[in-house]
Protein backbone atom coordinates (compact mmCIF):
# COMPACT_ATOMS: atom_id res chain seq x y z
CA UNK A 1 0.00 0.00 0.00
CA UNK A 2 2.74 2.45 1.22
CA UNK A 3 4.93 1.12 -1.63
CA UNK A 4 2.30 2.08 -4.32
CA UNK A 5 1.73 5.21 -2.65
CA UNK A 6 5.80 5.70 -2.88
CA UNK A 7 5.42 5.03 -6.46
CA UNK A 8 2.84 7.43 -7.59
CA UNK A 9 4.97 10.43 -5.50
CA UNK A 10 8.26 9.66 -7.58
CA UNK A 11 6.15 10.10 -10.82
CA UNK A 12 5.05 13.33 -9.94
CA UNK A 13 8.05 14.66 -9.61
CA UNK A 14 9.58 12.73 -13.03
CA UNK A 15 6.20 13.56 -15.02
CA UNK A 16 6.56 16.73 -16.67
CA UNK A 17 10.37 16.05 -18.18
CA UNK A 18 8.84 12.56 -19.18
CA UNK A 19 5.56 13.94 -21.11
CA UNK A 20 8.65 16.61 -22.41
CA UNK A 21 10.65 14.28 -23.41
CA UNK A 22 7.72 11.96 -24.70
CA UNK A 23 6.61 14.69 -26.51
CA UNK A 24 9.20 16.67 -27.96
CA UNK A 25 12.04 13.75 -28.44
CA UNK A 26 10.06 10.44 -28.51
CA UNK A 27 7.16 10.96 -30.26
CA UNK A 28 8.97 13.51 -33.25
CA UNK A 29 11.06 9.95 -33.93
CA UNK A 30 8.02 7.90 -34.21
CA UNK A 31 6.76 10.33 -36.74
CA UNK A 32 9.81 10.64 -38.77
CA UNK A 33 10.04 6.79 -39.14
CA UNK A 34 6.74 7.10 -40.39
CA UNK A 35 7.21 9.84 -42.40
CA UNK A 36 10.15 8.13 -43.80
CA UNK A 37 7.87 5.26 -45.31
CA UNK A 38 5.91 7.74 -47.40
CA UNK A 39 6.45 9.60 -50.50
CA UNK A 40 5.46 12.99 -49.22
CA UNK A 41 6.12 16.49 -51.08
CA UNK A 42 5.04 19.12 -48.33
CA UNK A 43 2.99 20.71 -50.59
CA UNK A 44 0.88 18.41 -51.71
CA UNK A 45 -1.62 16.85 -49.29
CA UNK A 46 -1.70 13.23 -50.84
CA UNK A 47 1.50 10.92 -49.44
CA UNK A 48 2.23 7.85 -51.05
CA UNK A 49 3.20 4.78 -48.77
CA UNK A 50 6.53 3.29 -50.60
CA UNK A 51 7.57 1.31 -47.58
CA UNK A 52 11.79 1.35 -48.03
CA UNK A 53 12.05 3.14 -50.97
CA UNK A 54 13.14 5.98 -49.34
CA UNK A 55 16.18 4.21 -47.93
CA UNK A 56 16.73 2.56 -50.99
CA UNK A 57 16.92 6.21 -53.16
CA UNK A 58 19.20 7.75 -50.11
CA UNK A 59 21.56 4.90 -50.40
CA UNK A 60 21.55 4.90 -54.30
CA UNK A 61 21.87 8.71 -55.14
CA UNK A 62 25.35 9.40 -55.03
CA UNK A 63 24.94 13.15 -53.79
CA UNK A 64 23.65 11.60 -50.41
CA UNK A 65 26.84 9.32 -50.93
CA UNK A 66 29.11 12.03 -51.50
CA UNK A 67 27.82 14.11 -48.16
CA UNK A 68 28.37 11.01 -45.97
CA UNK A 69 32.02 11.13 -47.41
CA UNK A 70 32.27 14.91 -46.96
CA UNK A 71 31.38 14.23 -43.51
CA UNK A 72 33.18 10.95 -42.39
CA UNK A 73 36.62 13.00 -44.51
CA UNK A 74 35.54 16.22 -41.89
CA UNK A 75 34.85 13.74 -38.56
CA UNK A 76 38.00 11.98 -39.19
CA UNK A 77 39.77 14.98 -39.39
CA UNK A 78 38.48 17.12 -36.81
CA UNK A 79 38.21 14.96 -33.94
CA UNK A 80 41.90 13.22 -34.01
CA UNK A 81 43.19 16.93 -34.76
CA UNK A 82 40.49 18.47 -31.95
CA UNK A 83 41.20 15.80 -29.05
CA UNK A 84 44.76 16.14 -29.18
CA UNK A 85 44.93 19.78 -29.74
CA UNK A 86 43.04 20.07 -26.40
CA UNK A 87 44.67 17.60 -24.78
CA UNK A 88 47.92 18.67 -25.07
CA UNK A 89 46.72 22.19 -23.95
CA UNK A 90 44.63 20.65 -20.93
CA UNK A 91 48.19 19.26 -19.78
CA UNK A 92 49.47 22.90 -20.62
CA UNK A 93 47.12 24.60 -18.51
CA UNK A 94 47.10 21.89 -15.53
CA UNK A 95 50.54 22.85 -14.77
CA UNK A 96 50.36 24.82 -11.19
CA UNK A 97 51.76 27.91 -12.31
CA UNK A 98 49.78 31.65 -11.79
CA UNK A 99 47.57 32.55 -14.77
CA UNK A 100 46.02 29.24 -15.67
CA UNK A 101 42.91 30.12 -14.77
CA UNK A 102 42.92 33.10 -17.08
CA UNK A 103 43.71 31.04 -20.18
CA UNK A 104 41.62 28.26 -19.54
CA UNK A 105 38.55 31.10 -19.36
CA UNK A 106 40.05 32.35 -22.73
CA UNK A 107 40.33 29.16 -24.43
CA UNK A 108 36.67 28.95 -23.74
CA UNK A 109 35.34 32.43 -25.16
CA UNK A 110 34.95 30.88 -28.89
CA UNK A 111 32.56 28.35 -27.91
CA UNK A 112 29.92 30.39 -26.20
CA UNK A 113 30.18 32.63 -29.08
CA UNK A 114 27.46 32.64 -31.59
CA UNK A 115 27.93 30.38 -34.51
CA UNK A 116 26.85 33.07 -37.29
CA UNK A 117 28.94 35.52 -36.34
CA UNK A 118 31.90 33.89 -35.43
CA UNK A 119 31.57 31.98 -39.50
CA UNK A 120 31.15 35.28 -40.44
CA UNK A 121 34.31 36.39 -38.84
CA UNK A 122 35.99 33.39 -40.38
CA UNK A 123 34.76 34.42 -43.63
CA UNK A 124 37.31 36.73 -43.50
CA UNK A 125 40.12 34.67 -41.79
CA UNK A 126 40.16 32.97 -44.69
CA UNK A 127 39.50 35.47 -47.28
CA UNK A 128 42.23 35.40 -50.56
CA UNK A 129 44.17 38.51 -50.47
CA UNK A 130 42.85 40.90 -47.15
CA UNK A 131 42.28 37.63 -44.49
CA UNK A 132 44.49 37.00 -41.78
CA UNK A 133 46.12 33.42 -42.54
CA UNK A 134 46.90 34.98 -46.13
CA UNK A 135 48.18 38.44 -44.39
CA UNK A 136 50.66 36.32 -42.51
CA UNK A 137 51.51 33.82 -45.25
CA UNK A 138 52.63 37.22 -46.55
CA UNK A 139 54.29 38.61 -44.07
CA UNK A 140 56.41 35.23 -43.96
CA UNK A 141 57.28 35.57 -47.95
CA UNK A 142 54.35 33.84 -49.63
CA UNK A 143 51.98 35.00 -52.38
CA UNK A 144 49.06 35.04 -49.56
CA UNK A 145 46.16 34.57 -52.38
CA UNK A 146 45.38 31.62 -51.50
CA UNK A 147 41.45 31.05 -51.41
CA UNK A 148 40.76 28.53 -48.90
CA UNK A 149 36.82 28.48 -49.40
CA UNK A 150 36.75 28.61 -53.04
CA UNK A 151 39.05 25.54 -53.25
CA UNK A 152 37.54 22.40 -53.28
CA UNK A 153 40.45 20.93 -51.32
CA UNK A 154 41.05 23.89 -49.12
CA UNK A 155 37.49 24.31 -47.91
CA UNK A 156 37.45 21.04 -45.97
CA UNK A 157 40.73 21.46 -43.29
CA UNK A 158 39.80 24.84 -43.60
CA UNK A 159 36.38 24.19 -41.52
CA UNK A 160 38.52 21.31 -39.42
CA UNK A 161 40.59 24.44 -38.47
CA UNK A 162 37.77 26.55 -37.40
CA UNK A 163 36.44 23.41 -35.85
CA UNK A 164 39.45 22.95 -33.44
CA UNK A 165 39.25 26.69 -32.36
CA UNK A 166 35.58 26.15 -31.62
CA UNK A 167 35.99 23.09 -29.69
CA UNK A 168 39.08 23.36 -28.34
CA UNK A 169 38.12 25.30 -24.64
CA UNK A 170 34.91 22.50 -23.88
CA UNK A 171 37.28 19.32 -25.12
CA UNK A 172 40.30 21.41 -22.45
CA UNK A 173 38.01 21.10 -19.66
CA UNK A 174 36.54 17.91 -19.53
CA UNK A 175 40.23 16.90 -19.82
CA UNK A 176 41.51 18.91 -17.07
CA UNK A 177 38.59 17.81 -14.84
CA UNK A 178 40.23 14.30 -16.15
CA UNK A 179 43.64 15.45 -14.99
CA UNK A 180 42.60 16.49 -11.41
CA UNK A 181 40.80 13.53 -10.89
CA UNK A 182 43.75 11.51 -11.39
CA UNK A 183 45.89 10.77 -7.90
CA UNK A 184 48.95 12.78 -7.09
CA UNK A 185 50.12 9.97 -4.94
CA UNK A 186 50.29 7.72 -8.47
CA UNK A 187 52.50 10.97 -10.10
CA UNK A 188 54.65 11.06 -6.67
CA UNK A 189 55.48 7.41 -6.49
CA UNK A 190 56.94 7.66 -10.29
CA UNK A 191 58.88 10.07 -9.49
CA UNK A 192 60.53 8.52 -6.80
CA UNK A 193 61.38 5.56 -9.21
CA UNK A 194 63.11 8.25 -11.46
CA UNK A 195 60.12 8.70 -14.28
CA UNK A 196 60.48 11.77 -16.41
CA UNK A 197 57.77 13.67 -17.29
CA UNK A 198 56.88 12.34 -20.37
CA UNK A 199 57.34 8.60 -18.82
CA UNK A 200 54.36 9.86 -16.14
CA UNK A 201 52.79 11.24 -18.93
CA UNK A 202 52.95 8.25 -20.80
CA UNK A 203 52.43 5.72 -18.21
CA UNK A 204 49.88 7.44 -15.61
CA UNK A 205 48.36 10.22 -16.98
CA UNK A 206 47.07 8.79 -20.50
CA UNK A 207 45.84 5.28 -19.28
CA UNK A 208 43.99 7.04 -16.63
CA UNK A 209 42.60 9.63 -18.81
CA UNK A 210 40.91 6.55 -21.09
CA UNK A 211 37.24 6.98 -19.58
CA UNK A 212 37.60 10.99 -20.20
CA UNK A 213 39.25 10.08 -23.76
CA UNK A 214 36.19 7.88 -24.44
CA UNK A 215 33.73 10.28 -23.86
CA UNK A 216 35.31 13.24 -25.58
CA UNK A 217 35.92 10.44 -28.92
CA UNK A 218 31.83 9.91 -28.93
CA UNK A 219 30.73 12.86 -28.27
CA UNK A 220 33.43 14.91 -30.58
CA UNK A 221 32.47 12.48 -33.21
CA UNK A 222 28.56 12.94 -32.58
CA UNK A 223 28.84 16.60 -33.10
CA UNK A 224 31.09 16.51 -35.97
CA UNK A 225 28.41 14.22 -37.81
CA UNK A 226 26.02 17.21 -37.29
CA UNK A 227 27.73 20.02 -38.88
CA UNK A 228 25.34 22.61 -39.89
CA UNK A 229 26.12 26.42 -39.09
CA UNK A 230 29.18 27.01 -40.20
CA UNK A 231 28.38 25.19 -43.59
CA UNK A 232 25.22 26.82 -44.06
CA UNK A 233 27.32 30.72 -43.47
CA UNK A 234 30.45 29.85 -45.47
CA UNK A 235 29.97 27.52 -48.25
CA UNK A 236 26.48 26.71 -48.77
CA UNK A 237 27.75 23.10 -49.45
CA UNK A 238 30.29 24.49 -52.08
CA UNK A 239 32.35 24.48 -53.42
CA UNK A 240 31.72 22.19 -55.98
CA UNK A 241 29.78 20.18 -52.75
CA UNK A 242 32.74 19.59 -51.50
CA UNK A 243 31.26 21.22 -47.99
CA UNK A 244 28.04 19.02 -48.64
CA UNK A 245 28.04 17.36 -45.57
CA UNK A 246 24.88 15.16 -44.08
CA UNK A 247 22.79 17.43 -42.16
CA UNK A 248 23.06 20.04 -44.70
CA UNK A 249 22.13 18.05 -46.80
CA UNK A 250 19.07 17.03 -44.97
CA UNK A 251 18.18 20.34 -45.20
CA UNK A 252 17.96 21.30 -48.34
CA UNK A 253 15.98 18.31 -48.99
CA UNK A 254 13.24 18.86 -45.93
CA UNK A 255 13.34 22.83 -46.66
CA UNK A 256 14.50 23.50 -50.37
CA UNK A 257 12.86 20.54 -51.98
CA UNK A 258 10.38 20.00 -49.45
CA UNK A 259 11.21 16.06 -49.82
CA UNK A 260 9.71 15.37 -46.12
CA UNK A 261 9.85 11.48 -46.31
CA UNK A 262 12.85 11.36 -48.07
CA UNK A 263 14.52 14.14 -45.62
CA UNK A 264 13.22 11.68 -42.81
CA UNK A 265 14.89 8.30 -44.56
CA UNK A 266 17.71 10.38 -44.80
CA UNK A 267 17.97 11.47 -40.79
CA UNK A 268 17.06 7.90 -39.92
CA UNK A 269 20.13 6.99 -41.81
CA UNK A 270 22.31 9.40 -40.06
CA UNK A 271 20.98 8.38 -36.78
CA UNK A 272 21.90 4.51 -37.94
CA UNK A 273 25.91 5.81 -38.93
CA UNK A 274 26.08 7.37 -35.73
CA UNK A 275 25.13 4.83 -33.48
CA UNK A 276 27.28 2.03 -35.10
CA UNK A 277 30.05 4.58 -34.90
CA UNK A 278 29.89 4.81 -31.21
CA UNK A 279 29.43 1.46 -30.85
CA UNK A 280 32.39 0.75 -32.86
CA UNK A 281 34.17 3.39 -30.93
CA UNK A 282 33.06 1.69 -27.55
CA UNK A 283 34.16 -1.71 -28.82
CA UNK A 284 37.55 -0.87 -30.29
CA UNK A 285 38.10 0.85 -26.29
CA UNK A 286 36.20 -1.29 -24.29
CA UNK A 287 39.75 -3.33 -23.06
CA UNK A 288 41.42 0.14 -22.37
CA UNK A 289 38.09 1.22 -20.51
CA UNK A 290 37.74 -2.34 -18.62
CA UNK A 291 41.68 -1.91 -17.28
CA UNK A 292 40.98 1.90 -16.42
CA UNK A 293 38.09 0.49 -14.10
CA UNK A 294 40.25 -1.83 -12.00
CA UNK A 295 43.07 0.48 -11.83
CA UNK A 296 40.85 2.95 -10.21
CA UNK B 1 66.08 24.89 -15.73
CA UNK B 2 62.58 25.01 -14.55
CA UNK B 3 61.83 28.69 -15.57
CA UNK B 4 63.39 27.84 -18.82
CA UNK B 5 60.50 25.66 -18.82
CA UNK B 6 57.93 27.87 -17.08
CA UNK B 7 59.23 30.82 -20.08
CA UNK B 8 58.41 28.01 -22.65
CA UNK B 9 55.33 27.05 -21.40
CA UNK B 10 54.17 30.69 -21.18
CA UNK B 11 55.13 31.50 -24.70
CA UNK B 12 52.92 28.51 -26.11
CA UNK B 13 49.83 29.60 -23.96
CA UNK B 14 50.15 33.63 -24.67
CA UNK B 15 50.44 32.57 -28.53
CA UNK B 16 47.53 30.14 -28.49
CA UNK B 17 45.80 32.83 -27.04
CA UNK B 18 46.50 35.54 -29.27
CA UNK B 19 44.76 32.70 -32.05
CA UNK B 20 41.88 32.53 -30.11
CA UNK B 21 41.26 35.81 -29.20
CA UNK B 22 42.69 37.34 -32.48
CA UNK B 23 39.12 36.94 -34.95
CA UNK B 24 36.95 38.67 -32.29
CA UNK B 25 39.72 41.78 -31.87
CA UNK B 26 39.01 42.01 -35.30
CA UNK B 27 35.62 41.39 -35.49
CA UNK B 28 35.04 44.33 -32.32
CA UNK B 29 37.24 46.87 -33.77
CA UNK B 30 36.41 46.33 -37.50
CA UNK B 31 32.81 47.30 -36.48
CA UNK B 32 34.67 50.46 -35.88
CA UNK B 33 35.40 51.19 -38.77
CA UNK B 34 33.24 53.79 -40.66
CA UNK B 35 30.58 51.92 -43.01
CA UNK B 36 32.16 51.13 -46.60
CA UNK B 37 35.49 51.37 -45.14
CA UNK B 38 37.63 48.57 -46.93
CA UNK B 39 38.24 45.19 -45.16
CA UNK B 40 41.25 46.36 -42.56
CA UNK B 41 44.10 44.40 -42.94
CA UNK B 42 46.32 44.27 -39.68
CA UNK B 43 47.96 46.67 -40.23
CA UNK B 44 45.15 49.03 -40.08
CA UNK B 45 42.70 47.22 -38.48
CA UNK B 46 43.96 49.97 -35.47
CA UNK B 47 43.96 53.01 -37.24
CA UNK B 48 40.37 53.48 -39.30
CA UNK B 49 39.73 56.46 -41.05
CA UNK B 50 37.53 57.54 -37.78
CA UNK B 51 36.22 55.72 -34.85
CA UNK B 52 32.43 54.68 -36.16
CA UNK B 53 30.66 54.29 -32.80
CA UNK B 54 27.86 55.39 -34.31
CA UNK B 55 27.81 51.61 -36.43
CA UNK B 56 26.22 50.67 -32.86
CA UNK B 57 22.96 53.19 -33.21
CA UNK B 58 22.94 52.82 -36.82
CA UNK B 59 22.47 48.86 -36.72
CA UNK B 60 20.22 49.05 -33.61
CA UNK B 61 17.36 51.80 -35.57
CA UNK B 62 18.15 50.16 -38.73
CA UNK B 63 15.25 50.94 -41.41
CA UNK B 64 14.80 47.54 -43.00
CA UNK B 65 15.20 45.33 -40.26
CA UNK B 66 13.49 45.49 -36.34
CA UNK B 67 17.24 44.32 -34.92
CA UNK B 68 15.55 45.91 -31.61
CA UNK B 69 12.62 43.36 -31.72
CA UNK B 70 15.16 41.00 -32.83
CA UNK B 71 16.50 41.16 -29.30
CA UNK B 72 13.59 41.31 -27.06
CA UNK B 73 12.56 38.00 -29.05
CA UNK B 74 16.07 36.12 -27.95
CA UNK B 75 15.63 37.25 -24.35
CA UNK B 76 12.37 36.68 -24.00
CA UNK B 77 13.16 32.82 -25.47
CA UNK B 78 16.28 32.17 -23.89
CA UNK B 79 14.64 33.26 -19.75
CA UNK B 80 11.55 31.13 -20.97
CA UNK B 81 13.65 27.98 -21.99
CA UNK B 82 16.20 28.37 -19.27
CA UNK B 83 12.96 28.55 -16.45
CA UNK B 84 11.39 25.75 -18.39
CA UNK B 85 14.48 23.51 -17.95
CA UNK B 86 15.10 24.72 -14.39
CA UNK B 87 11.78 23.48 -13.30
CA UNK B 88 11.46 20.40 -14.97
CA UNK B 89 15.01 19.33 -14.48
CA UNK B 90 15.01 19.58 -10.91
CA UNK B 91 11.38 17.68 -10.35
CA UNK B 92 12.90 14.93 -12.40
CA UNK B 93 16.14 15.12 -10.29
CA UNK B 94 14.58 14.96 -7.31
CA UNK B 95 12.34 12.41 -8.46
CA UNK B 96 15.57 10.30 -9.32
CA UNK B 97 17.91 11.30 -6.79
CA UNK B 98 15.59 10.82 -3.60
CA UNK B 99 12.59 8.67 -4.30
CA UNK B 100 11.79 4.84 -5.31
CA UNK B 101 9.38 4.02 -7.76
CA UNK B 102 9.04 1.32 -9.91
CA UNK B 103 10.73 1.85 -13.31
CA UNK B 104 12.85 4.42 -12.03
CA UNK B 105 16.13 2.95 -13.26
CA UNK B 106 14.56 2.07 -16.33
CA UNK B 107 12.95 5.20 -17.47
CA UNK B 108 16.57 6.79 -16.23
CA UNK B 109 18.51 5.11 -19.03
CA UNK B 110 15.76 6.27 -21.42
CA UNK B 111 16.55 9.69 -20.77
CA UNK B 112 20.56 8.97 -20.89
CA UNK B 113 19.73 7.44 -24.24
CA UNK B 114 17.89 10.29 -25.64
CA UNK B 115 21.28 12.17 -25.55
CA UNK B 116 22.18 10.90 -28.48
CA UNK B 117 19.37 11.54 -30.94
CA UNK B 118 20.82 14.04 -33.20
CA UNK B 119 18.24 16.94 -33.91
CA UNK B 120 18.05 16.54 -37.04
CA UNK B 121 15.84 13.85 -37.06
CA UNK B 122 13.23 14.96 -35.21
CA UNK B 123 13.30 18.68 -36.39
CA UNK B 124 11.04 17.82 -39.61
CA UNK B 125 7.92 15.97 -37.51
CA UNK B 126 8.51 18.56 -34.62
CA UNK B 127 8.01 20.99 -37.18
CA UNK B 128 4.72 19.17 -38.61
CA UNK B 129 3.43 19.27 -34.94
CA UNK B 130 4.44 22.97 -33.95
CA UNK B 131 2.56 23.38 -37.41
CA UNK B 132 -0.34 21.47 -36.74
CA UNK B 133 -0.32 23.44 -33.28
CA UNK B 134 -1.00 26.35 -34.91
CA UNK B 135 2.18 27.93 -33.07
CA UNK B 136 4.65 28.20 -35.75
CA UNK B 137 5.87 31.78 -35.67
CA UNK B 138 4.68 32.31 -32.05
CA UNK B 139 6.82 32.55 -28.73
CA UNK B 140 5.04 29.11 -27.56
CA UNK B 141 6.35 27.54 -30.64
CA UNK B 142 9.85 28.55 -30.36
CA UNK B 143 10.41 27.90 -26.47
CA UNK B 144 8.29 24.86 -25.92
CA UNK B 145 9.52 22.18 -28.16
CA UNK B 146 13.31 23.75 -27.58
CA UNK B 147 14.88 20.24 -29.59
CA UNK B 148 18.43 21.17 -28.68
CA UNK B 149 18.05 21.90 -25.19
CA UNK B 150 18.43 18.89 -23.74
CA UNK B 151 15.94 18.11 -20.33
CA UNK B 152 18.17 14.47 -20.46
CA UNK B 153 21.58 16.60 -19.67
CA UNK B 154 19.75 18.93 -17.15
CA UNK B 155 18.25 15.88 -15.10
CA UNK B 156 21.46 14.42 -15.35
CA UNK B 157 23.29 17.18 -14.11
CA UNK B 158 21.30 17.96 -11.18
CA UNK B 159 20.77 14.51 -10.29
CA UNK B 160 24.55 13.81 -9.75
CA UNK B 161 24.26 17.48 -7.29
CA UNK B 162 21.02 16.38 -5.38
CA UNK B 163 23.21 12.48 -4.58
CA UNK B 164 25.72 14.61 -2.84
CA UNK B 165 23.06 16.60 -0.98
CA UNK B 166 22.99 14.87 2.87
CA UNK B 167 19.54 13.54 3.36
CA UNK B 168 19.32 14.24 7.35
CA UNK B 169 17.62 17.73 6.48
CA UNK B 170 15.12 15.94 4.38
CA UNK B 171 14.37 13.38 6.88
CA UNK B 172 14.42 16.30 9.92
CA UNK B 173 11.90 18.27 7.35
CA UNK B 174 9.95 15.01 6.75
CA UNK B 175 9.78 14.51 10.45
CA UNK B 176 8.29 18.06 10.79
CA UNK B 177 5.38 16.89 8.58
CA UNK B 178 6.94 18.33 5.65
CA UNK B 179 5.57 17.26 1.54
CA UNK B 180 7.88 16.13 -0.71
CA UNK B 181 6.95 19.20 -2.79
CA UNK B 182 7.84 21.51 -0.01
CA UNK B 183 11.24 19.49 0.83
CA UNK B 184 12.46 19.96 -2.84
CA UNK B 185 11.86 23.63 -2.55
CA UNK B 186 12.74 24.65 0.55
CA UNK B 187 15.53 22.28 1.45
CA UNK B 188 16.81 20.58 -1.78
CA UNK B 189 16.45 23.30 -4.27
CA UNK B 190 18.22 26.25 -1.85
CA UNK B 191 21.66 23.39 -1.24
CA UNK B 192 21.73 23.32 -5.12
CA UNK B 193 22.04 26.62 -6.57
CA UNK B 194 25.74 26.31 -7.80
CA UNK B 195 24.37 23.40 -10.04
CA UNK B 196 21.29 25.25 -11.00
CA UNK B 197 23.81 28.17 -12.00
CA UNK B 198 25.46 25.46 -14.06
CA UNK B 199 22.54 24.38 -16.07
CA UNK B 200 21.29 27.92 -16.12
CA UNK B 201 24.80 28.96 -18.01
CA UNK B 202 24.24 25.89 -20.35
CA UNK B 203 21.09 26.84 -21.04
CA UNK B 204 21.48 30.45 -21.82
CA UNK B 205 24.64 30.02 -24.18
CA UNK B 206 22.86 27.18 -25.89
CA UNK B 207 19.48 29.01 -26.60
CA UNK B 208 20.94 32.24 -27.26
CA UNK B 209 23.22 31.17 -29.92
CA UNK B 210 20.71 28.16 -31.39
CA UNK B 211 19.70 28.63 -34.83
CA UNK B 212 18.53 25.68 -36.86
CA UNK B 213 15.09 25.90 -34.71
CA UNK B 214 14.60 29.79 -34.91
CA UNK B 215 15.13 29.80 -38.26
CA UNK B 216 12.05 27.20 -39.32
CA UNK B 217 10.07 27.87 -36.61
CA UNK B 218 9.77 31.65 -37.71
CA UNK B 219 8.26 33.26 -40.85
CA UNK B 220 8.12 36.71 -40.34
CA UNK B 221 10.90 38.86 -39.96
CA UNK B 222 9.51 40.29 -36.19
CA UNK B 223 9.67 37.21 -34.64
CA UNK B 224 13.12 36.01 -35.71
CA UNK B 225 16.02 35.86 -33.17
CA UNK B 226 19.06 38.09 -32.86
CA UNK B 227 20.99 34.38 -34.84
CA UNK B 228 18.82 34.07 -37.35
CA UNK B 229 18.47 37.65 -37.58
CA UNK B 230 22.67 37.92 -37.90
CA UNK B 231 22.46 35.40 -40.74
CA UNK B 232 19.72 37.96 -42.97
CA UNK B 233 21.68 40.49 -42.04
CA UNK B 234 24.81 38.46 -43.52
CA UNK B 235 22.97 37.67 -46.71
CA UNK B 236 21.37 40.62 -47.40
CA UNK B 237 24.18 42.95 -47.32
CA UNK B 238 27.17 40.69 -48.02
CA UNK B 239 30.59 40.59 -47.56
CA UNK B 240 30.38 44.36 -48.99
CA UNK B 241 30.30 46.09 -45.79
CA UNK B 242 32.48 44.77 -43.64
CA UNK B 243 31.97 47.33 -40.77
CA UNK B 244 28.39 46.96 -40.57
CA UNK B 245 28.13 43.30 -40.61
CA UNK B 246 30.76 43.19 -37.39
CA UNK B 247 29.04 45.84 -35.39
CA UNK B 248 25.36 43.38 -36.06
CA UNK B 249 27.88 40.47 -34.91
CA UNK B 250 29.25 42.34 -31.66
CA UNK B 251 25.79 42.78 -30.67
CA UNK B 252 24.55 39.54 -31.25
CA UNK B 253 27.92 37.98 -29.12
CA UNK B 254 27.98 40.72 -26.18
CA UNK B 255 24.98 39.30 -24.22
CA UNK B 256 26.23 35.82 -24.72
CA UNK B 257 29.93 37.07 -23.69
CA UNK B 258 29.02 39.09 -20.74
CA UNK B 259 27.14 36.15 -19.23
CA UNK B 260 29.88 33.86 -19.90
CA UNK B 261 32.38 36.15 -17.95
CA UNK B 262 29.88 36.63 -15.23
CA UNK B 263 28.98 32.34 -14.50
CA UNK B 264 32.62 30.96 -16.11
CA UNK B 265 33.38 29.02 -13.00
CA UNK B 266 30.14 27.24 -13.57
CA UNK B 267 30.93 26.24 -17.06
CA UNK B 268 34.23 24.51 -15.36
CA UNK B 269 31.89 23.42 -12.36
CA UNK B 270 29.16 21.44 -14.63
CA UNK B 271 31.87 19.21 -16.50
CA UNK B 272 33.38 18.06 -13.06
CA UNK B 273 29.54 17.58 -11.24
CA UNK B 274 28.59 15.57 -14.38
CA UNK B 275 31.12 12.93 -13.40
CA UNK B 276 33.13 12.92 -16.68
CA UNK B 277 35.80 12.60 -15.17
CA UNK B 278 35.85 9.18 -15.02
Amino acid sequence: MSRNRNNWRGYFFVAPATLYLMLFSFVPMVVAAYLSLYRWPLLNPDREFVGLGNYVEALRDPFFRGAFVNTLLYAAMSVPLGMLSSLAVAVLVSQKLRGMAFFRTLYYVPAVSSGVAISMVWIWVFMPQDGLINYCLRLVGGAGDVDFLGDPHLVMPALVLMSMWIGLGPRMVIFLAGIQGIPQSLYESAQIDGAGAWQRFWHITLPMLVPTTFFVLVTSTIGAFQLFTPVYVMTKGGPRRATDVVVYHIFKEAWHKFHIGSASAQSYVLLAVILVISLIQFRLMRRQLQEAAEAL
Amino acid sequence: MKTIRAICLYAVLALLAVATIAPLVWMVMTSLHPPLSPIPTPDRLFRPERWAFSNYAYVLSFPELPVVRFIVNSIVVTASVVLVQLVICSLAAYGFARMTFRGRDTLFVIFLLTMMIPATVIVVPLFLTVHKMGMLNTYAGLILPYPYLSTAFGTFLLRQFFMTIPQSLDEAARLDGASDLRIWWHIVMPSAKPALATLAAFGFIWAWTDFYWPMLATSTVDMRTLEVGLSIFKDAYGTTNWPLQMTAAVIVMAPALGFFLLLQRYFVKGVVLTGIKG
